[in-house]
Formats: structure tokens, sequence, C-alpha cells
């Protein structure tokens, strides 16, 4: 018996600007099962769903729901046709009750009273069938996590919701919710719901789905039932066949590096709403490495950069930085790191790195126009300031070559050179680095790796968060992975394979190991 | 609030946007003259004349202009940090009060050459620190320092007309205003100064103010983008998390933008009460709160800009008490009607011509337009 | 004070807040939608004028406050054209209009009236006429209260007692249906709304046309109830208490309500302690009541008397991310 298709793409293309984000990829899911979509940031799973969701359009290519073709213009129309979709931030209104919530858009009444009398005893009903509970009444600030996603997945199911997509749902969830969860999807699932799970955890995908599909830079990689493949296979399929793997030949090859320079421990973080951003991470960074953070994006390497840079204070944890010492009451701030020789690449060059209206010159300084060559009590010497500006486009290439251009009008990459130069300037003990080479061209960023490793060379200890795992492999020393705010693993380079890394930053595995000693792989219980 | 738009180039944005903005404004007003049956074309000339047509109108222009400067001032620096200081109205109010009070107190018994600088700092502590209030409320406890400036306006004008009515009010006289000022607290006139280089000129409120006013626009200059406090207040104000990256604390820029802007407002009690009336009343600010948000608006926020569209400003109040005179039935209001719609128009509506202007220059300018969009 | 006295306190307490419900109720329906309005002030006043003015050409209360509805409207679609469909910066918008307004109806006040500015004067059967005057026998009978409930609730104009009902009006508007739910969710989370197909702008427009319409009766009761002739700058800054009355009232029209009758109750109050020696304070200045009302308004915006929290996509344009 063939099992009838939920939802059906075909031949999806999709392109923003230069960015390719789907290339003709085909999504077959069969009708009441989990599906799974697993792949790493930039692979095109969240631009394929919003496809589907109506969010975009595809440029090529069809869909049919139900067998029916279907062109969904947008997501009116795709939750006329039975999709729902549960966002990773919740579309919700807080000082509304979670009743009013689900309400809104599709009231059956234009008086609120009997539009809710009419409501309820189907909500009642629909939380019955599905295990969904939901205090329907309390406004949804006073809502925790768990119980508003709960409330994401009913408003979907009360507008009729055949097929579920839910995008990236355990980021924000504990254990403990992310296991209810998943009793509800197979709750779901047995009353012939068809659920779409967007995942990069591995271990969710083969407990939970009956099929797979893995993308990886735009295209389908893998797309076939759970029973047909492994942890690994999913793995390995994910990360895929890197070609400058474990033997890179930048890599420091001599005796293993200097004195430790940063020491982290124990850092902890949780947002506004309760959720972990950072749990217990410690980290060392010494002279003369490139201890690279890979992992998925959104699993808490931006918080990790914030919080080591001092913009941002953990609620736990301690930080030695030269001869300080600095705990969550008395925190790190961005003027002091500098002063002690810690410079940061921000991961947002536009909002963070650079005041975009500012001329180059005065974005070449900023974080540090106190020093004694910029300004001499409160006067600030733009002569200075030009000449080095011009000086460090020199070096690092940047064009237009004109300090007096605005900071907006140059190029991705050049700005990312801007950026860098001006953090590097100061020959910085501890260089920060957040994504350095995103939405930048080819030969920029070469040059900035060449940059990066002459530090390295130099002396410096630096930490290079990104999700590009090529950049990483091609970079570090030393791997650490990040899953749920964890370091979930620590690799030498040339210990680093496609499954382990594949394996941990699906958080399938918790990896303990050495530069010298062996690697001890351990299954995450 | 950020002051530039990114998208088109720097000419556009900076003086045809505006002077296009403008000219809409004009135009408009010119229908509502139009609609009261007089020609616009009179009225403008007659404008002009009043305003530039003898050394009396060039003085006065110069005066009301001197008032506008520093109200326009105190918004761009506001602007600057981010912030919209609609308190120009009440800072102005407390800096004339601070001036009356130093006279009042000193100047029997003091010379002008310390009296007067005592009295500048006395109006520029004053309304300095009526903007600061709403500044530490928005920095330290989130209140939005819009609607706390503008009750603050209102908590200014009753408190000035408490102390005028039961403090500060000259026993037996029935107008509400404060005694006449001793001498050495008499702000010269610029009829004065030039009469003692030897040079006659007419008798006009135009007092050595102006000058104060060139040297707070250097100053706000110099300040805004040749000092660190002034790079830490733009930082803030166009872009708070790279502010937040750089060590800059946002809520001490907030305090001082504000207090700055405070201060130069206060400066208009300078011109008004120590240059012209010598004794403190009730509404000698009137309006020129919100004059300073139009100003700044035409003005671009820069000092030169602000100091061009000052003079325009007092022009439009000069020539329009002239046309008072001359046409029956004229009256001020009609250069109030065309401050707001300045306003509407430069402001609020500023933004809806840059679309339009975007593609004109796209359509003659194709390869320079790509150009531009290929960086950033 | 014996009862007259408080009778007539009662009485003006409710003449002079009637203006500012009506303008703060106009004000919560835009703010719950999410679009600033700074500009109650010169709507008021325009609205003001145009009651006057064609009152007094046409003779005709409908047609005076047909014309004030007209005015209301067209400067509302102006706010909205510009802030909603244009991202217009709508704090500088309503500072606009309220400076254009000031300027604009003087200078068709003196064009067409040549009168300094002011409208000729209503004849009363143009205004609005006292009413429920028949029941101040039946009510002054109760006993204690009676004679001050007579004096303080009978007798008023019709916009005294439509202002209460406006209220109950926009209250069940806003939380008793589809349309009031719809508003409020697009001035806390426009996203939310725009994901659930429901137009965002289409909401707002609709909530500055009803800002517009009772907004101009606000205008309309200055000429038809309060003076007889449109004075120049008449509103003296009444759109603005308004505002600080809704915000003391956190944005809920009975909130508001009791703020624009507390502040009216200062006002009203301010006139009688004038003179009058009170036990503790001594004479009380008739300036510190008129502040007041602006005095509390910060206190309670700086959180030391209760935390007032906007609307939270308040003053911020709505742009489909996609």
């Amino acid at each position: 018996m063939t099992a009838r298709v939920a939802v059906c793409m075909q031949g999806i293309q999709k392109s923003f600007g230069a960015v390719h984000a789907n290339r003709a990829v085909n999504l077959t899911v069969a009708a009441g099962t989990v599906h799974g979509i697993v792949g790493e940031n930039g692979a095109g799973k969240s631009t394929l769903m919003s496809i589907l969701y109506g969010f975009y359009e595809a440029d090529a290519g069809s869909i049919e729901i139900d067998g029916k073709p279907a062109n969904i213009r947008n997501s009116r129309h795709a939750i006329a046709l039975g999709i729902g979709m549960v966002h990773q931030h919740f579309m919700l209104v807080d000082t509304l009750s979670a009743l009013d919530n689900i309400l809104l858009g599709a009231e059956p009444d234009w008086r609120l009273g009997r539009a809710r009398a009419r409501v309820r005893p189907l909500l009642d009903t629909l939380m019955h069938d599905t295990g969904l509970h939901v205090r329907l009444d309390l406004p949804v600030e006073e809502l925790p996590v768990g119980e508003r996603q709960r409330l994401e997945i009913l408003k979907a199911l009360f507008r009729g919701a055949r097929v579920l997509i839910l995008d990236e749902p355990t980021a924000v969830l504990t254990p403990t919710e992310a296991a209810q969860l998943f009793r509800t999807l197979r709750t779901l699932r047995a009353q012939g719901t068809t659920v779409l799970l967007i995942t990069h955890k591995l271990r969710e995908i083969m407990a939970l789905c009956d099929a797979v599909t893995v993308m990886r830079a735009g295209a389908v990689v893998l797309d076939c039932a759970i029973a047909d493949t492994s942890l690994d296979g999913l793995a390995l399929a994910m990360v895929g066949r890197r070609v400058q793997l474990g033997r890179s030949t930048q890599a420091r090859t001599e005796a293993p590096p200097g004195a430790p320079l940063l020491v982290a421990s124990g850092l902890a973080w949780h947002d506004a709403l309760g959720v972990a951003r950072l749990a217990d991470v410690s980290l060392t960074l010494h002279a003369g490495e490139i201890v690279g953070i890979a992992g998925v994006s959104g699993n808490g390497q931006g918080e990790l950069l914030e919080v080591l840079s001092g913009m941002r204070a953990p609620q736990q944890g301690e930080l030695a930085l030269a001869d300080r010492r600095y705990s969550p009451r008395a925190w790190l701030d961005p003027a002091s790191a500098r002063a002690l020789g810690l410079a940061h690449v921000p991961e947002d060059r536009h909002k963070r790195g650079l005041v975009l209206p500012f001329p180059a010159w005065e974005s070449s300084v900023l974080g540090y126009e106190h020093l004694p060559r910029y300004s001499h009590g409160g006067w600030m010497d733009a002569g200075a300031m030009r000449s080095d500006c011009a000086a460090m486009m020199n070096t690092y290439d940047v064009r237009p070559r004109d300090p007096l251009t605005r900071s907006s009008h140059f190029s991705g990459g050049n700005q990312q050179k801007l950026v860098l130069a001006r953090e590097a300037r100061p020959e910085p003990k501890v260089l920060l680095v957040g994504q350095p080479t995103r939405g930048v061209d080819i030969g920029a960023i070469e040059f900035i790796h060449g940059r990066l490793r002459a530090m390295r060379d130099a002396g410096g200890a630096l930490l290079v968060v990104s999700s590009e795992l090529d950049e990483i492999l091609a970079l570090a020393d030393r791997v650490l992975v990040m899953n749920g705010g964890r370091i979930v693993g620590e690799l030498a380079i040339a210990d680093c394979s496609e499954a382990a890394l594949g394996r941990l930053m699906g958080g399938a595995d918790s990896v303990t190991g050495s530069m010298t000693g062996s690697v001890k792989i351990e299954a995450a219980a | 609030m950020s002051v530039a738009s990114n998208a088109l180039p720097r000419w556009m944005d900076l003086g045809l946007l505006p002077a296009l903005n403008l000219a809409i404004a004009l135009a408009v007003c010119g229908v509502v003259v139009k609609i009261v049956g007089h020609d616009p074309a009179q009225v403008l000339a007659l404008l002009v004349k009043g305003a530039f047509g003898s050394r009396a109108g060039i003085s006065y222009t110069l005066y009301y202009a001197t008032t506008f400067v520093f109200t326009g001032l105190a918004v761009a620096v506001a602007f600057h940090g981010g912030l919209f200081n609609i308190g120009g109205e009440g800072q102005a109010m407390m800096g004339g009060l601070g001036t009356a009070l130093v006279a009042l107190s000193l100047a029997d018994h003091l010379p002008a050459a310390i009296v007067l600088p005592l009295m500048v700092l006395a109006a520029m502590l004053f309304g300095m620190l009526w903007a600061a209030v709403p500044a530490a409320l928005q920095a330290y406890r989130g209140s939005h320092v819009v609607i706390t400036t503008i009750m603050f306006n209102f908590i200014a004008s009753a408190l000035l007309s408490y102390l005028l009515v039961n403090v500060l009010k000259e026993p037996g006289n029935m107008t509400v205003e404060s005694r006449r000022f001793a001498d050495s607290a008499r702000l010269p006139g610029v009829h004065d100064a030039l009469a003692w280089l030897g040079v006659e000129w007419p008798r006009t409120p135009l007092n050595l103010s102006v000058l104060l006013a060139v040297a707070a626009s250097v100053a706000v200059w110099a300040l805004l983008w040749h000092s660190r406090p002034g790079y830490s207040m733009r930082a803030v104000g166009f872009a708070p998390e790279a502010a937040l990256y750089a060590g800059i604390r946002p809520k001490r820029q907030v305090m001082l933008a504000m207090a700055l802007s405070g201060a130069l407002a206060g400066l208009v009690g300078v011109n008004e009460i120590a240059g012209v009336h010598q004794r403190l009343l009730l509404d000698f600010v009137v309006g020129a709160g919100f004059a300073g948000i139009a100003v700044s608006l035409i003005g671009r926020s820069h000092p030169v800009g602000i100091v061009l569209a000052a003079v325009l400003f007092g022009a439009l109040y000069q020539g329009g008490a002239e046309l008072a005179f001359e046409i029956p039935g004229f009256s001020r209001d009609m250069v109030f009607t065309l401050q707001g719609l300045i306003v509407l128009f430069s402001g609020a509506m500023a933004q809806v011509l840059a679309p339009a202007l975007q593609r004109l220059h796209h359509a003659l300018r194709p390869a320079a337009a790509t150009q531009g969009a290929a960086h950033g | 004070m014996d009862e007259i006295a408080l009778g007539s306190l009662l009485a003006s307490t409710l003449r002079v807040a009637t203006p500012l419900i009506l303008c703060a109720m106009a004000g919560v329906l835009a703010e719950r939608s999410g679009v600033i309005d700074l500009g109650l002030e010169g709507k008021m006043l325009l609205c003001a004028f145009a009651t006057g003015a064609v009152g007094a050409l046409t003779g005709s209360l409908p047609l005076a406050l047909a014309s004030a509805l007209a005015v209301g409207l067209a400067l509302s679609m102006l706010h909205a054209y510009a802030c909603v469909s244009h991202r217009g910066d709508q704090v500088v918008l309503g500072v606009a209009i309220t400076m254009t307004a000031a300027g604009l109806t003087v200078v068709l006040g003196i064009a067409w009236f040549k009168m300094g500015g002011q409208t000729p004067a209503l004849p009363d059967s143009v205004r609005l006429s006292p009413l429920f005057n028949g029941a101040a026998p039946a009510l002054s009978a109760l006993p204690f209260i009676g004679p001050l409930l007579a004096l303080g609730l009978l007798g008023h104009n019709a916009l005294v007692y439509l202002s209460f009902v406006l209220v109950f009006a926009v209250w069940w508007l806003l939380f008793r249906t589809r349309f009031g739910l719809r508003l409020r969710a697009a001035g806390e989370n426009p996203a939310m709304v725009d994901a659930a197909g429901v137009s965002v702008l289409t909401l707002r427009y609709q909530a500055l046309a009803l800002n517009g319409a009772v907004c101009s009766l606000a205008g309309a009761y200055l000429v038809l109830a309060q003076n007889p002739s449109f004075v120049p700058h008449m509103t003296a800054g009444r759109g603005y208490m308004a505002l600080a009355a809704m915000i003391f009232g956190k944005w809920h029209p009975v909130g508001a309500l009791w703020a624009c009758l507390l502040f009216g109750f200062l006002d009203a109050l301010s006139i009688r302690l004038q003179g009058l020696s009170l036990p503790v304070v001594g004479a009380v200045p008739v300036q510190a009541i008129q502040a007041l009302p602006y005095v509390l308004t910060v206190v309670l915006l700086a959180g030391f008397i209760g935390r007032a929290r906007a609307p939270k996509a308040l003053g911020t344009p709505y742009v489909k991310e996609r």
C-alpha cells in the first residue's frame, strides 16, 4: 500500500541575488509521518519551508499538497491549504490571553464574548485529543516557554493544519519539555497529522522521524527512510566531505602553544525567558594558537563572544584575562578589555563593527577614540586618525582607498578588512573573531585568513567563531564544538573527522580529548 | 534617530531633498495666501523687503535668528544623540529665569564685566538642569523623553508664572513682570557696540548675543565632529549597538546630549532677557522652541544649515511683522503656518519624496547608481 | 464646603473634563494601534475653528458638526498617509500638525471674519443646550446628596453625556469586538497580526479614522458648549493634557476617563482655591494646581507610582519583513 503524499515539492529553485538558496530541491513527505529536514546554517532548509508556508515564492518548481497542485502566494493561502508553521521566534502578543492569541484572525464572530464561547469547547476537545495543555485564560507573558510553544502548535491546529512545520522547536526547551514535545508529536502523527521537523539535532531525528531529508549548500544530499540510515550517516551527510580535513598545513606542528592568556570557567547565561543560552562553558586561549568554535549558529556562540568581550555579563562564571579576574558582579567591559589587550571583530559588522553613516576614518577608531594618539583632553586629532586609517587601508588593501568614504559604501569584504585592520592594529594579545568572512568575496577571504594566521604566529591567541565548517578547519589548531549552549567537544585539528564533527554539531556526542592524548568519544545520555 | 539617509548620494540628501521639501512647503503656503485673497508674489516681495531691505530690517532679522540658532542647535545636538528634545520651550524659559535671578540679585552691586558672564552661565545652567531631569528619567527609568519634555514645558510655564506673580513682581505694578535690571545687567545692543566703533546704526533689539550665537554654532560644530564626547554622542545616535561594542555608555551619552541641548536652549534667555527686555516676563519664549525644531530639520541638524535656516526664519518673522503693517488683515500667524508646513514636509514627510528622487537619480546616472549599489 | 459649592464643583469638573475625555479617547484609539498621536492639540484646534466658522457662516448646528468631522478625518488621514503608509516620524508629524493648525486657524479667521482671528459669536440656536433639567426636582428630593447631584449632573449639554457614552463605546470596541482585539494586537506585535493574515496598515488607518472623528467632537465642544466663538489658541494645551491623561490612565479608556476627571477636578478646584488658606499647607498657588496633572504624569512615567506600559509597538512603523 503506497502511503498518501501530503507534500510534494519538485525542482524548487530560489535565489536571493547571488545566493542560490535552493537548487532543484525535491521533497516528498508522506502523510501522517514525521519528516525531518536537516542541515547546517545556509543549507537552504529555512528557505524551503518558507516557500512552503508562503513567505517567499520559488523562482521555479512546483508544489503539490495532497496530490493537488498549489500555488502558494502568501501565508494566508498556506493556512487555507492546511499548512501551519511554528516559528523559532514565537508570534504571540504577550499582553493578550492564550485564547485571544489563538482567536486572532480566525474569530468566528465579531463579538469577542461569543467568539470566545464558541471556540472554547473546540479548543478543549483539541487539547484533550492531542494532549497539548495550555492555560487559555492566562496572558502569554505569564506562560513558560514550553507552554507558549504548545500554544503555537494549538494555534496552527485550530486553523486546520494537517501539515505542521516546526522550525528548530527544541532550541528553547529543557530536556523535559523536549520529551513532552516529542510525545505530542507522536500523538499528532497517530492522528494523521504530517509533521515537518526542521532541526540540526541528529538524535531527535533518529528518535522521532520516519523519514529524513538532508540538505547542504542549497541541495538535497540525502533523502531516505530513517530505517535506511544511521546517526553517522546523517552526520556525514550534513557535514559532507571536506577537502582540508585535519591536514591543514597551516596548523602549528611544533610544541604546544604558550601561556594561557584568557581563561573562562563555568560561564552561564540565560535570557529573559529563562532559556539557557550558555551553560557551563569553560575554555582557555593560549598564546600562539587559533581556537575554532564550530557549530550551527544559535547554539550560544554569539552569546559567548559577547561575554568574553565584555559586552554582556554572565550570571555565573569567572574570567581571567591578563592579570585580572572577573566575576559576574563586576564583569569585564569592552573598554577595559581593549586596555588589557583583547580585541573583538564582531559577528555583525553592520550593527556593531562599524557605524555605517560614519566616514571610514571615524569607524576606524571605534573603540579606540580615547587613545592618546587620537585625542588630547577631549579634542580629537582628525589628521592622526585619517592618516592611520589610510595606513590601515593600505596594509589591508581596502578599496576605495579613501578614508573619507562613508562606511556604508564599502563592499562587505572591504568593510570586514577595515574592522579587522582596526582590531589588529594595537597588536592585541587576544583576538575574538565572529564570522570573519561572512558575505566576503574570495580574494578577501584568503587575505583575512592569512592575517589571522600571521597574528597567531606572532604569539597572539585567537578565538574564531564560524558557521562555515571549512573556515574552522582551515584556520584552527584546536576545534571546540558548541551545541545547546555547551561545549560538547574539543578536538585537535588532526583528530577532526567529518563523522566526529557532524555528530558533535548534531548534538549526538559529548567528547573530551586533548592535543596529544587519545580521543574519548562517549555517546550523550 | 539618524540624520542622514544612506540611499541617496550625499549632495541629494543634504542639499536637494531639503530644498525640495522647503519649496513644497512654500508652495502650499502660497496656496493659503491665495485663499485668503492676497497675491503670493506680492507677499513674498514685501516679505523680503521687510527682512532685508533696510538696516533696521536686517537687524531685526538677525535678532530673531539669534534665538532660533540657539533652539535649533539645541534640537540638533539632541538629534545627533538619538533623542528628540521637544522641551526647548521650557528650557528656554528656565534659561531666562536663571539670567533674571542673577541679574536681580547681583546687578546692583557688581559691574557688568562680572554680572554678564554670570548671567550667561546661569542661563546655560538652568536650561541644562531643566533638560537633565527628563534625560535622567529616560536613561535610568526608561521614561520616554518626548512625553516628559512636553510635560516639563508646561511645568516650566507654571513655575515661571508662579515666580513672576508671587515673588518677582514689582510691587505696585500691574503687569506681570519683574523690576527692571540695573544697567550692569544689560547686554549692549549692536547699535551701541557699533556706535562705540564710530558707526551709526539704527536702534533695534539686535544685541551682542548674536556673537554668542555664532560662537555657539562654532562650538557645537567643534564638539560634534572634533571632540571625543561628540564622537561618542553621534555613535550612540546612529548605532547604539556599535557604541556598546566600543565601550561607550549609552546612559552617559543620553545625559550629555540632553544637558548640552538644554544649555543651548537656555541661551535664549540671554538674547531676550539680558539683551532686549532687561526684565523677566512671562512670554518671552513664545514658540521659539518649536521654531527650533523646524530650523533643525531644514538645517539637517548641521550648524551651518541651522544658521542659514535660522536667518531664513528670522527673515520670515521680521518680514511677517512688516507685512502685518503693510497688508491689512495679514498677521504673523502666516509665518507660524509656514513653520508648521516646513516641519510637515521636511520632517514627517521628508522621505516621501526620497524614492522618487532615487528613481530620478537612477534614470539620469545609471552607472553611478549601480556603483553605489554594489558597495555595502 | 456646602452642597451648592460641591455641586457646582462637580458640574465644573464635568464641563472641563469633557474635551479632555473626548481627546483622550481619540488618543487611546490611535496609540493602542501603535501610532503616536502628538497632534491632538492641533486637530482639536482646527476642528474647533471649522465648527465656529461654518456655524457662523451657515447658522446650522448639523453643518458645523459635519465640517468639524470632515476636518478631523482629513487630518487623521494625513497622519496615516505620512506615518503608516510612508513611515514618517510620528512625533514630528504631531508637532507639525499642531504648529500648522495654530497658524492656519488664525490666518483663515482673520481673512474670513476680520475679527482678529475670532469667529463671530454663535447664537444659542446653533450651540448645544442644557439637557435633563426637568429631572432636577426629582433628583434634588434625594436625601443628603440630592441637591449636589442635581446641580452637578443635570443641565449639561449633549456632548458631556455623550463623552461618557463614548468611553463605554471605546471600551466595548477595544475589548469586546474582533476589531478591537486586532487593533490592540497591532499595537503590541504587528508582525503577529500580519502573520495571522490581517492587514496592519488597514487596522491603523481605521484606528486613525476613528481618532479623527472623536477628536473632532472635542474641538466642536469648545465652540458649541464652552465658548460661543472660536478664539485663537483656544485649546490652551488641552490636547497635551489629554495625552497626559491617556498615559496616566495607562492607555485604557476607563483609566483615561478617571484621569481626565481628576485633571478636570484639579482645574475646577484651582479657581476656587485661589486666595483660600488650607490647614497645613497654607495658600496653595494656583500654578501648582495647574502644573499638577503634568507633574503626576511625569511621576507615573518615572515609575514611582506604578508602571505605565505603553503598547509595545508604539511609534515603530511596521515594515513587512519580506
